[in-house]
């Protein structure tokens, strides 16, 4: 077994050599510029493309017209919600999201939040997951947009996204969904789902970074304005010579998925039960998200009175990361953690483990007994499992805050 | 976060070794031990430190240390190397110690300065609590 694991899949996955492989000529031989309609060089990259959009498309029941491609899901969230209101602003001023939405979301909301847009962020439960009665209950006439996440990025809640698709269509309200945690990890119809933009990227599944798309419904049409302009690529939505060989890397990628993605699940699944079985039992650790409709490699630990980023400095051979403040510049514990409810002190314990594709049964093992012995290390140097072993209630204490 | 290596080092022995790195606890009532504790689990890091002095001719020294901290990398590191910094000196020494001198002990980056005020504030305390007792 090689050292250090790589538990993080939630952040970034390896590429799969078969990604790598399909990618290889695209580089030296197959190097053509998709738009060039006049040469054999041109041709072969509009097929690799052509092919590469119907994988895609393949595995969200979309149509390979439909995909747009961007850099990645941070731009395509970005285009999907001020591409929207750019075009759809004179209907309304008001769009609807969630508070645990990933950053791309919540910073573009806030961005139009300064153009004078009104957004509301809706709780979310003890789970992380939307109650799709209140995005029923928070349209209003104005509003011309509903964007809530698939799946979460921090602690893989899935949310109910076919009942809120559902009501989007019955109030004529546009739906988009950042399924950029989702795609590829569980079943995804955009039919089926009602979603009418959907974001979404191929790093996440074993494909190459820096590419990704956007969902973009033809029936009935979504129209959507440009943030980048020039050769009009993309039926004019995202301007810029397409990377052809990252978008064959994001097709091959999804064609795997399209062909392994159900057994990949049930061994990952199998991986993350056993994972969790073998730390379930350690005194005062919590599971943050939902137990059961949790994307499959997610697993979001707090091991209460353990600091999280000390933690991680403990398991320095294994890759994984922290709602922890100290692992952010903003000092603040996860605010993903903090909208299920829970204590800032059981967001500042938490670690988030998120097993791939490639993670092995030994490396799991492995974790485990770390997690373990170091998780026990820790705790015989706080101060705050000696008070919680002596029966303090720490809710009581007047801490003297710095 | 990108550690010092210094941080590393010593978060690793303090982790390794409890005993040898002065990790562990008195009864505070004791009347020739000061405790100080500061910080809050909300905010992420909470610091115990306590002094065990001897007193001889109207000085104070400070003869041996333990303390506990709940935190980052940083933070432990922090107290752990207070502790070194702590032990043989008079009361009066001690309080000249200043957070920049742990922070530069260990090369703090500025984000984690923080570790070291906390650590400042703990044997500021915990001399006080010692001096009520005398």
């Amino acid at each position: 077994m090689k050292l250090p694991i790589y538990m993080d899949n939630h952040s970034t996955t390896q590429c799969d050599p078969r990604v790598v492989d399909a990618m290889l000529p695209y580089f030296t031989e197959k190097f053509g510029n998709s738009a060039s309609r006049n040469h054999s060089f041109g041709w072969e990259g509009e097929e690799g493309v052509a092919y590469a959009r119907k994988q895609i498309a393949k595995l969200i029941n979309a149509d390979a017209k439909e995909i747009v491609f961007t850099s990645g899901a941070t731009e395509s969230d970005n285009l999907a919600l001020k591409g929207v209101v750019e075009m759809y602003k004179e209907k309304g001023d008001h769009i609807i999201t969630s508070s645990t939405e990933h950053r791309a979301i919540l910073d573009a909301a806030k961005s139009l939040e300064k153009r004078d847009m009104n957004v509301t962020y809706l709780p979310v439960d003890k789970f992380g997951m939307v109650n799709p009665e209140d995005v029923r209950g928070a349209i209003t006439d104005k509003t011309i947009l509903i964007s809530v996440m698939l799946a979460n990025n921090e602690i893989g809640t899935i949310n109910p996204v076919k009942e809120i698709g559902k009501i989007a269509k019955e109030k004529g309200v546009l739906f988009h969904c950042d399924a950029t945690q989702g795609v590829g990890k569980i079943p995804v119809d955009v039919q089926d789902m009602g979603i009418d933009l959907m974001s979404f990227t191929s790093h996440k599944i074993y494909g190459p970074k820096g590419v990704g798309a956007l969902f973009v419904r033809r029936k009935p049409r979504v129209r959507l304005e440009a943030m980048i302009h020039g050769g009009g690529h993309e039926r004019g939505m995202r301007s810029g010579t397409l990377p052809t060989h990252q978008i064959v890397g994001m097709g091959e990628a999804f064609r795997l998925a399209n062909e392994e993605m159900d057994s990949d699940n049930l061994r990952i699944k199998s991986l993350r039960d056993k994972f969790w079985e073998g730390l379930k039992d350690i005194e005062e650790v919590h599971l943050n998200g939902h137990i059961d409709d949790r994307v499959a490699g997610f697993l979001n630990v707090s091991f209460n009175f353990v600091e999280g980023e000390s933690l991680i400095m403990a398991l320095k051979d294994v890759a994984v990361s922290s709602g922890s403040a100290c692992t952010s510049a903003s000092l603040e514990p996860s605010y993903v953690l903090r909208a299920l409810g829970l204590k800032d002190e059981l967001a500042h314990s938490s670690i988030r483990f998120a097993i791939g594709r490639f993670t092995t049964e030994e490396e799991i093992n492995y974790t485990i007994n770390l997690v373990k012995e170091s998780v026990m290390q820790l705790r015989e140097l706080s101060p705050l499992w000696d008070m919680f072993k002596d029966g303090v209630d720490l809710d009581k204490v007047e801490w003297v805050q710095h | 976060m990108a550690y010092s290596k210094k941080v590393i080092d010593k978060f690793e022995k303090t982790l390794k070794e409890p005993e040898k790195n002065s990790v562990g606890r008195w009864d505070p009532s004791e009347g020739d031990i000061g405790t100080g504790m500061v910080g809050a689990p909300a905010c992420g890091d909470v610091m115990r430190l306590q002094i065990k002095c001897e007193s001889k001719d109207n000085t104070h020294v400070i003869k041996d240390v333990k303390f506990k901290t709940y935190g980052c990398g940083s933070a432990i590191a922090s107290s752990s190397e207070l502790v070194d910094m702590l032990k043989g000196k008079t009361l009066e020494e001690a309080k000249n110690i200043k957070n920049v001198d742990i922070a530069e002990a260990l090369d703090l980056p500025p984000i984690k300065i923080h570790c070291s005020v906390l650590a400042e504030d703990s044997i500021r305390q915990a001399i006080e609590d010692y001096e009520t007792k005398i």
